[in-house]
């Protein structure tokens, strides 16, 4: 019996090999442009860092005290206060605005995208049955993969981390917009039609308008995953918070990795509080 | 005049119109249709025309057509086949952006779940249609409160939807569509969703909106009384097709079909039927120059008791009572004159079954109908009205 079987043994699939040959012809194309854009992105990025380091911590913990405030009231104001105090006393400052700055950039990215194919998405069928196996690719591909193709094309460094994100974090931000405009009552598209609007004053005066409490829960989606991204990116030197943790599990320090692992938190608390708290208010106008 | 022709319009609900189309011209039914082919037929073979300035209501039960009839009409559900005329414009020809600029200038439309947007203040709802025409932002606010003005919702424009009552918000509905001044005014069950009492106010205020905008309403209903009510002519609709097209009286005394009679023998008649159709026109009257002899010969010919006085030109002068009648002949009186009883209770022929029946409680004579001249056009014997109310036919005069 097992004869029979090991004469029909069948040849391992080249997969890996398929994958290597398509991601080496775009590296040997591409990359030139890819160096060129990391170049200048990692010194922006640079910039910003520097920049916030520059300004004394108190000044923008009041900074975004008031944003905080203005965006989400009180008690979102009062986490932030406190939260940002304790991660500037811990001496993680430079870290949470490395990882700040990441997080922003790589959401600001993706929401970019992902809101106008969202929207293509909603309004064509094909472009729909297009692109949602290709999200639940993105969304279930562990994120650590992304990040060897990123490597040869941005080099080690934020950029390959930022580009890791934007990848792994946009798919809710498609799929949450896409619904919301999906959502809809077809009876209010019905009136829009019957008073003649075209499909971009529908789009914009009715569609999106109702659907912007469900794009912003995408985006709020969009920024938690950024920041579990984070520590994974730590591992090709974006460096922030995740770089602690990153330190901390090297040299088998708990209480650094788990300073640095609440900065984390922290963080996504306050970010979370904000964008949720806008995402209600637009639910209710 | 014409205002909107449809012309053999028929649509099929489905991927394969073409076989369903087929089966429909062999004469298969709604039902055959869809058992052989899947293809649901949501009009078939329509064909009416709407004058300018009336209100034409379609009724029919769910699934009658109805709503995909009106929704073919601007377009809003595509038609398989047909021609509908606009003013002498095929508008199943027009390309998209024609379409658009029609919906834009040509139709206002109401819904029966109100439709209103949300998001958008009462007065951004009420200006909607002159945003997408590209009105410029202080002149449509200016045509929106207007609007809101017309349909006694001043006050309220800077409340949100859901803020207002059902009936409040159709109100604001009805106020966007008058907004755009729409030559067309589609009402999709545009009162069904309402209070009994809030409809029967909306029903009146639409017909007295109407009396002074004068535009053209498509009305649809599933409400028989509604369409009685507020159309001057109501198409029945059932299975997709016509049943009938007629007058509120015309469908009431004489429908077309078993179904039709079926639907109208719960209507409450004495509220639709007029005077008009009870009139009975071969009374016979006497001039008030007349004597009281030729008068009593006339009343006992006819066998009546009481007889009417025109003068020359038709116009009531008052009744004769047959003994007033009789005595002035033993008296030898020349003229009737100082006989009549000139204090007579009189209708018009639009008159109510209702209006009739209250002046009959008190009133033992026949009724008098005039016109607006108050020219003589028949009688209303209290016979005639319980035998309309009863449905009974009626010959020409009146009798049993």
């Amino acid at each position: 019996m097992t004869d029979v079987f090991s004469d029909f043994t069948v040849e391992k699939l080249p997969l890996s090999d398929w994958i290597e040959d398509g991601v080496g012809f775009l590296i040997e194309h591409f990359s030139v442009l890819t160096k060129v854009i990391s170049k200048y992105t990692e010194s922006g990025i640079d910039l910003v860092i520097n920049g916030l380091l520059a300004l004394p911590p108190w000044l923008l913990i009041l900074f975004f005290m008031m944003i905080a405030w203005r965006l989400a009231g009180t008690r979102a104001s009062v986490l932030t206060l406190f939260g940002l105090g304790l991660l500037w006393n811990l001496g993680l400052w430079k870290a949470t605005m490395e990882t700040l700055t990441m997080v922003l950039l790589a959401t600001t990215v993706a929401v970019a995208i992902g809101i106008p194919l969202g929207i293509m998405a909603a309004l064509s069928r094909t472009f729909y049955r297009l692109v949602m196996p290709v999200l639940d690719v993105m969304q279930t591909m562990p994120a650590f993969v992304y990040l060897i193709p990123a490597i040869p094309f941005f080099g080690l460094g934020a950029v390959s981390a930022i580009f890791a994100t934007v990848i792994f974090a946009m798919p809710p931000s498609i799929r949450l917009t896409c619904l919301g405009i999906k959502q809809v009552p077809k009876e209010l598209i019905e009136a829009a039609d019957a008073f003649g609007s075209s499909k971009l004053q529908k789009l914009f005066k009715l569609q999106l308008p109702l659907a912007t409490s469900t794009i912003m829960a995408g985006i709020n989606q969009t920024i938690m995953l950024s920041l579990s991204m984070v520590v994974i990116a730590a591992m090709i030197g974006a460096g922030g918070l995740g770089g602690e943790v990153w330190k901390a599990i090297q040299r088998l320090q708990v209480g650094v990795g788990f300073e640095a692992g609440i900065g984390i938190v922290i963080l996504a608390m306050i970010l979370d509080r904000i964008t949720q708290r806008v995402s209600k208010r637009n639910n209710l106008e | 005049m014409e205002k909107i022709k449809i012309v053999n319009l028929t649509k099929i609900f489905g991927a394969y119109p073409h076989k369903a189309m087929q089966l429909l011209e062999q004469g298969l039914s709604k039902d055959e249709i869809f058992n052989e082919t899947g293809q649901a037929v949501g009009l078939s073979n329509v064909s009416f025309s709407v004058q300018a300035g009336e209100i034409l209501v379609v009724m029919g039960l769910s699934g009658s057509g109805k709503s995909t009839l009106i929704r073919c009409i601007n377009r809003l559900i595509e038609p398989t086949r047909g021609q509908i005329i606009i003013d002498d414009q095929d508008i199943t020809r027009l390309d998209r952006t024609a379409l658009l600029q029609l919906r834009q200038h040509k139709f206002g439309m109401v819904f029966q779940h109100f439709a209103l947007f949300p998001h958008r203040s009462v007065l951004r709802n009420v200006e909607y249609g002159l945003e997408i025409q590209g009105m410029e932002v202080l002149q449509r606010r200016e045509k929106a409160r207007q609007s809101l003005k017309l349909v006694g919702l001043e006050g309220w424009e800077n409340a949100l939807p859901r803020q207002l009552s059902g009936g409040m918000q159709q109100r604001v509905g009805l106020a966007r569509a008058l907004a755009v001044d729409p030559a067309i005014l589609l009402m999709d069950e545009a009162f069904s969703a309402l209070d009994p009492l809030i409809r029967a106010d909306m029903q009146h205020e639409l017909v007295s909106l109407q009396a002074r905008m004068r535009k053209t309403i498509l009305f649809i209903t599933h409400d028989l009384d509604e369409a009685l009510k507020i159309g001057n002519r109501v198409i029945l609709m059932k299975d997709a097709r016509i049943v009938q097209i007629g007058t509120p009286e015309e469908i009431l005394t004489s429908p077309a079909d078993e179904y039709v009679a079926r639907f109208v023998e719960n209507v409450d008649k004495s509220k639709v039927l007029t005077a008009q159709s009870v009139l009975s026109k071969n009374s016979a009257v006497v001039y008030v120059d007349d004597g009281p002899l030729t008068t009593l010969h006339k009343m006992r010919d006819q066998a009546i008791s009481s007889i009417f006085v025109i003068r020359r030109d038709d116009t009531l002068e008052g009744v004769l009572q047959l003994e007033e009648a009789s005595r002035a002949v033993e008296r030898g009186e020349k003229t009737i004159e100082n006989l009549i009883e000139r204090n007579v209770p009189e209708v018009l022929p639009t008159a109510s079954l209702n209006t009739v029946i209250s002046i009959l409680a008190r009133w033992p004579l026949p009724i008098p109908v005039v016109n607006e001249q108050r020219k003589l056009q028949g009688i209303v014997l209290k016979n005639a009205v319980l035998a309309a109310l009863a449905k009974k036919e009626l010959s020409n005069d009146g009798r049993f």
